[in-house]
């Protein structure tokens, strides 16, 4: 049994996880019968929960209190914005983002998955594979989520019968095989009563797969990573400026993927200076190589100008700088994106005017197809051009997570109002 | 060399909290951090040496002192300071109640822990912060669970909760009109217990109170309060003599001990890991007022 604290779990490292689930699907009570049957949940929380619920006049210890903290939430009975938990059991650590997924929350699930290596999205038994289950898959997916598990939920509500249950993982396999999701589980669950959260249901004996606890501890991520292209954003120029360390200048930033080694050559980006790394610094001490996600400071050989914003790269990697991208957004303003609207776009450590050129078409959820379209309005998913004042540095998303993603903010309300994902980029 | 170059839990989250840090520098003009003497502040010291070091750090360092503070805490405040070299600013509740910006509390569960919230407010007013750097993490409470790392603050200094800016990626949206600023929390994805192995790990001092020591104490409420010249007795209050260790360190006024003889690192690791009950569950009064209490200190711009 899961200790409160963890202890010192073995070498999975650690597993976030996004929970994505449409009003009423369980998504919070599924995350308190997983922390309460892990004998994850604090005493003073779960005797607080206790006395919340006998207030209330729930008919049952109302388990979904332990993640829905704000006021308005309880009062609601709803999840409004993300929560993160974080657990240990014996086997590996969690850190777990808590998403709404009503449609006028995407925002927030687009924000709980952009972080995650796994998505779990929650169906209702009785009812199936709605639009709203094809909408968490398909954001999932659309934001380079490696893994995804969809838990059936409610199975008690079925008489936890297996048939329906297959009816509804033959709806999944088939979204996710025109999403080209590789690594799917599907499991039948009772949040409510416990079953196959972390103990093995023993109403569905048909069922031959992992509880989801157990299924969480064992699927692999390490190899999600890319140690292949050397991305380095300077995020920061370190110059001391002082008399004992009066000629430094070094360059600090989290390796974005690849791995980076004394002496190895770089170019750095958008300028084009090629040169190679003197050293590799922390503050305690040189290092051998450095990968991802390390945060390290770079010694460059000779006088190169490097600045925040830069992109440090492999030379035979890198990307030509871009001006003009093609990318995917999820919109996340009430005023919706139109063609010709300006914004501030940020990507790495880089920062730049964009325009939106063109809104080309937005993803319609019953086909999961792109159709054509003309705006975005808020939480809508779609495909737009867009023309930048100063050349960056990125990849396709696909190619590269941590370089392919940016974010548009609105100059005049300093508001995030877009997810942005590269798909094509060019000069 | 045949290590397959995964970075241990702790060093993952060391690497996060250094990417926050120099975000915050770069992308804020007038950033301040926070210092309580707390073991959380002092891990945030530690993570600005790592992310600044040979430089001097692009901020100075703040304490809002309420003048109910442990006295093991401000001497070790002043220490830690000197030893980096960087400059503190003292932010005085006192001062603020002779100002008459606020008004003490009076009884024997008087606390200065509301107050404090307007002394902050007007110290980031008075040297024109827009950034304010603090050690709070999501897994101490309900609401911080829900709260961004870089975190929005309004020209009142007011969160609120159904407004933030949603956070993508690690990329950090920073911007601030004049007058508002952004809360930073470089250890959002830190556990209690991540904070106890980084001590450890970094070989970090921490304030004696935090580690087992005789005591004289009373119970109040379930808890055990420290003797002290700010906490009057209660009928039927009772002084003893106790060993106990702190798991936080906020006001006297405010900040129960638990019964311990963890003297080491070691010891208190091992403790906290067995625990069943969360450090400020076990060890704050202030956040049992109400259902809601952090949230609604929260929105009026406390930490």
């Amino acid at each position: 049994m899961g200790r409160l604290n963890g202890g010192s779990p073995a070498e999975a490292g650690t597993l976030r996880f996004a929970t994505v689930g449409s009003v009423d699907d369980g998504k919070s009570t599924l995350i308190g019968r997983l922390l309460y049957d892990a004998r994850l949940v604090p005493d003073d929380q779960l005797a607080h929960v206790e006395e919340v619920s006998a207030r209330r006049g729930d008919g049952y210890v109302n388990l979904a209190l332990l993640t829905d903290g704000l006021r308005a939430e309880r009062e609601q009975g709803i999840t409004i914005d993300v929560a993160y938990r974080y657990l240990a059991t014996p086997r590996r650590r969690f850190i777990i983002a808590d998403t709404p997924g009503h449609e006028q929350y995407t925002r927030n699930m687009v924000t709980g998955a952009s972080t995650a290596d796994l998505s779990v999205v929650l169906v209702d038994a009785r009812h199936g594979l709605f639009d709203q289950s094809r909408r968490h898959i398909c954001v999932a997916a659309l934001l380079g989520v490696p893994h995804l598990t969809v838990c059936v939920n409610k199975m008690d509500l079925v008489g936890f019968a297996r048939k329906p249950f297959e009816a509804i993982r033959r709806d999944i396999d088939e979204v996710c095989a025109r999403l080209g999701f590789s690594d799917v589980a599907v499991i039948p669950v009772s949040a409510l009563l416990g079953d196959n959260v972390v103990d093995r249901s023993e109403s569905m004996a048909w069922y031959e797969g992992p509880t989801l606890l157990s299924h969480l501890e064992e699927v692999r991520v390490d190899s999600d990573r890319n140690l292949r292209d050397v991305r380095l954003p300077v995020q920061w120029v370190i110059r001391p400026m002082s008399e004992e360390h009066h000629d430094h200048r070094s360059y600090a930033g989290q390796l974005a993927s690849g791995v980076l080694r004394p002496g190895d050559p770089v170019v750095v980006l958008p300028s084009g200076t090629h040169t190679k790394v003197a050293s590799l610094e922390t503050h305690d001490g040189e290092l051998a190589e450095a990968f991802p996600p390390m945060s390290v400071t770079v010694h460059l050989a000779g006088h190169a100008d490097v600045s925040r914003g830069d992109l440090i790269c492999d030379p035979e990697s890198a990307p030509p700088p871009a001006r003009e991208l093609v990318a995917d957004l999820c919109w996340m303003s009430r005023q919706p994106l139109r063609a010709g609207s300006r914004y501030l776009l940020r990507q790495a450590s880089a920062s730049t005017r964009a325009a939106v050129r063109e809104v080309r078409s937005a993803v319609d959820l019953a086909t999961l197809e792109q159709a054509p379209a003309d705006a975005l309005a808020l939480n809508d998913l779609g495909r737009v051009q867009i023309r930048l004042a100063a050349p960056i540095v990125c990849d396709p998303y696909r190619e590269n997570r941590a370089t392919g993603c940016f974010i548009l903010v609105d100059e005049a309300t300093n508001d995030t109002v877009a997810a942005g994902m590269v798909v094509e980029a060019s000069p | 060399m045949k290590h397959h170059r995964e970075l241990s839990h702790i060093r993952a989250l060391e690497a996060e909290a250094l990417h926050i840090m120099r975000e915050v520098a770069a992308q804020l003009e007038r950033p301040v951090a926070l210092f309580s003497g707390g073991k959380d502040s002092a891990v945030l010291l530690r993570l600005a040496e790592k992310a600044f070091r040979p430089a001097r750090f692009p901020f100075p360092i703040m304490h809002v002192d309420t003048g109910h503070n442990f006295p093991e805490a401000v001497a070790f405040r002043d220490r830690r300071v000197s030893e980096l070299g960087e400059r503190l600013i003292v932010a005085s509740v006192q001062e603020s109640i002779d100002n008459g910006r606020v008004v003490e509390e009076t009884g024997p569960r008087a606390s200065r822990n509301r107050l404090q919230t307007v002394t902050l407010l007007d110290a980031i007013a008075e040297h024109r912060f827009d950034a304010v750097i603090g050690g709070a993490r999501r897994d101490e409470e309900r609401s911080r669970a829900k709260e961004r790392v870089f975190s929005f603050r309004d020209e009142f200094g007011q969160w609120d909760p159904r407004r933030q800016r949603p956070e993508l990626w690690s990329i950090f949206n920073g911007r601030v009109r004049r007058g508002e600023h952004v809360r930073v929390f470089p250890l959002s994805n830190w556990t209690e217990l991540d904070v106890w192995q980084y001590v450890l790990l970094e070989g970090l001092e921490l304030p004696s109170m935090y580690f087992a020591h005789r005591r004289d104490v009373f119970e109040r409420d379930g808890m055990l309060y420290a003797v002290s010249p700010h906490v009057p007795l209660m009928d039927g209050e009772r002084v003893f003599e106790e060993s106990v260790r702190f798991r936080t360190v906020g006001d006297m006024t405010c900040t129960g001990a638990v019964r311990s003889t963890a003297g080491t690192l070691e010891q208190v690791i091992a403790e906290i890991t067995e625990a069943r009950i969360t450090e400020r569950g076990e060890t704050r009064a202030d956040d049992r007022v109400t259902e809601a209490a952090m949230e609604d200190r929260k929105r009026e711009g406390y930490f």
